[in-house]
């Protein structure tokens, strides 16, 4: 199992950060919920490794609980 | 659809014992219990000359269908004690489950096992007739002593056994067991007598349980809807038995009157709305019920045991109840006659908590997981479920994910302390099915379309040899242990029932010199690809707990 890569991956950076932004132009906030469960559904599959999704999970809640750690 | 001419179940009322003759005889094995589990054990026990004592307070079986699904591991275990013949023959086979989202299939999935065993995945039966049939078998068996009518009032450990309090119609009673069982149910009266309490999580949501007698075209399948046209915003279920009854199932919520669900009139109307209008039933029984997923702390007390749901409990889908509950009594029943008799040591028992427990924690685990998928607890829970729901329609990777209900397949006891584990890089993943602790896969063997491996196995102690000359020390080893060899290769002397089209041989990834271990329950606790007499002596004691 692989653990998380939080390197810089991304060619085009700013180019994948619209194409997420832009999926919610002009939706509510319930239809861009709605949009972000299936993207995680659709991404965590394609990963496919528990590792690298339990990973993300963590970071992701330790993040907006505030208490992430000074590093990041 | 028309209604059936057949007439209702007729409850047999058992002759209530005489209390006469009960006082003071102890009993090896007292049961308190008559239900599935209960009678399950006694038979096990009674069939290996083990005299014990079932307790009941009722004198009749069970009213309702109750659990109906039973699975193959189920019919394998009434095979070993007689009744998987007369379950299966009288219940409904199935191996498709469909499901449904709104108006339209999302998708099907097939429960069948691979071509070549015994018994189908699942067959649907009356809990009422599959107890009828067992209460059958127990009474011809001279060891087992059934006792209707006799409610118990009170247990009381003593320290080589259990004093046990009798209320019956004639007065009351008292006597002593080495052992007691408790099989009594979800509310089991000999918990609350020791004060245990079973631990977990309750659930909120009311659902409906209706039994109808029918004439329909509907196949033998498991339907379930989520948000049916029929019953929007809540989940349903459609399931058949035996003799045009048929199961239905619907989500209540949670602010549901129980006392108003319950009214005949009103159960008529959800039935017809998923039946349609014309349908014409007969309603046999209903019942509004919330369930929780819970388990006793240890499932041993002394010298009183707990098994079925009086151990453990978990919602209804995924057919855990039952098919746990038998799982526990199968596991239970070789070792209480070993300590018995003298032949293994009460740590024996200790490992039927170690076993079962994990096994009742995995059920707890799966029924859990189905009751938040079917009943989610918050917004960010429904999201996902219902987007889960909305991809499963074009994309296979999310119906992987679609939960109504993980249905019970048979406990793989792998961190077990009466297994042996393999020597390295003898067994790899093409024998995984086969591994120590999982239930001895079946196969059919040469000797007609009767014949099958899982019949050779259980009851005692099994060496499963393919082709294996086994030397005069195995020989002792194996005689001392009264462990039986099964050889489906072709042996030197001669195969009289052996393997059939190689299905042995590919499930248990057979080659000359390969033996395995089975317990007396079908499991596997040891297997090598040479013989040795001292491991086999050692993986013998082992699974006795004398290792």
């Amino acid at each position: 199992m692989a653990t998380l890569d939080t390197n810089p991956r991304l060619e085009a950076p700013d180019d994948i950060y619209a194409m997420l932004v832009d999926a919610h132009r002009g939706l509510s906030d319930a239809e861009s919920e709605r949009i972000n469960v299936r993207l995680v559904l659709l991404l965590a599959n394609h990963i496919g490794d528990p590792q690298v999704i339990a990973d993300a999970i963590a970071e992701a809640t330790t993040s907006v609980r505030g208490d992430a750690p000074a590093a990041h | 659809m028309t209604a059936p001419d057949a007439a209702a179940f007729a409850h047999p009322r058992f002759a209530r014992a005489p209390r006469a003759g009960c006082d003071g005889a102890r009993a090896p094995v007292a049961i308190v219990g008559a239900g599935p589990v209960g009678l399950t054990l006694a038979i096990d026990l009674a069939q290996r000359g083990t005299p014990v004592v079932v307790l009941d307070d009722d004198d009749t079986v069970s009213v309702g269908s109750r659990a109906i699904c039973w699975s193959k591991r189920t019919l394998e275990v009434f095979d070993r004690i007689g009744v998987g013949e007369a379950v299966a023959a009288r219940g409904v086979r199935w191996n498709t489950g469909r499901v449904f989202l709104g108006e339209r299939e999302v998708f099907a999935f097939d429960l069948a096992p691979e071509p070549g065993h015994h018994r189908p995945a699942f067959v649907n039966l009356q809990q009422y007739h599959v107890e009828a049939m067992l209460v059958e078998r127990a009474r011809a068996l001279p060891a087992c002593c059934l006792r209707f009518g006799h409610r118990v009032a009170d247990v009381a450990a003593r320290a080589d056994g259990v004093r046990v309090a009798v209320d019956t119609a004639e007065g009351a009673y008292s006597f002593d067991a080495d052992w007691l069982v408790a099989c009594d149910g979800a509310h089991s009266s000999v918990r609350r007598a020791l004060g245990l309490a079973a631990k977990g999580q309750a659930f909120n949501d009311r659902f409906l349980i209706a039994d109808v007698r029918m004439r329909s075209a509907f196949p033998a399948e498991r339907w379930f809807w989520f948000d049916p046209p029929f019953h929007r915003r809540q989940s349903a279920l459609l399931h058949r038995q035996a003799d045009d009854v048929w199961r239905l199932d619907f989500q209540l919520g949670a602010d549901a009157d129980a006392e108003a669900e319950r009214q005949p009139a009103r159960v008529a109307a959800r039935v017809r709305a998923m039946l349609g209008p014309e349908a014409d039933f007969t309603l046999e029984w209903a019942s509004v019920y919330t369930f929780q997923c819970r388990r006793i702390e240890r499932f041993r007390h002394g010298r009183v045991l707990f098994a079925g749901d009086a151990a453990h409990l978990v919602s209804p889908f995924g057919a855990r109840g039952a098919n746990g509950g038998v799982q526990d009594a199968d596991n239970l029943g070789w070792k209480l006659a070993a300590v018995l008799e003298g032949s293994a040591p009460e740590a024996l028992v200790d490992s039927y908590h170690a076993e079962r427990s994990a096994a009742a924690d995995a059920d707890i685990r799966h029924s859990t997981r189905s009751t938040d998928f079917i009943t989610p607890k918050s917004d960010a829970s429904r999201r996902y479920r219902d987007a889960v729901l909305d991809l499963a329609r074009r994309h296979p990777f999310a119906r992987q994910w679609v939960n109504s209900g993980r249905l019970s397949s048979p406990a793989v006891h792998r961190d077990s302390p009466l297994n042996t584990a393999d020597a390295p890089g003898d067994f790899d993943a093409a024998a995984r099915a086969a591994e120590p602790g999982a239930v001895a896969p079946d196969a059919p063997l040469e000797g007609g379309d009767a014949a099958w491996l899982i019949d050779r196995l259980g009851g005692r102690f099994a060496l499963l040899a393919y082709a294996t000359t086994i030397d005069a020390a195995v020989r002792a080893t194996l005689a001392g242990a009264r462990c039986d060899v099964v050889d489906v290769g072709a042996t030197p002397e001669g195969a009289r029932a052996g393997d059939r089209d190689g299905h042995v041989a590919r499930r248990y990834d057979m080659r000359p010199g390969t033996c395995y271990l089975v317990r007396p329950d079908q499991h596997i606790c040891a297997r090598w690809r040479a013989l040795d007499a001292a491991a086999v002596r050692a993986a013998l004691l082992r699974a006795c707990a004398r290792g």
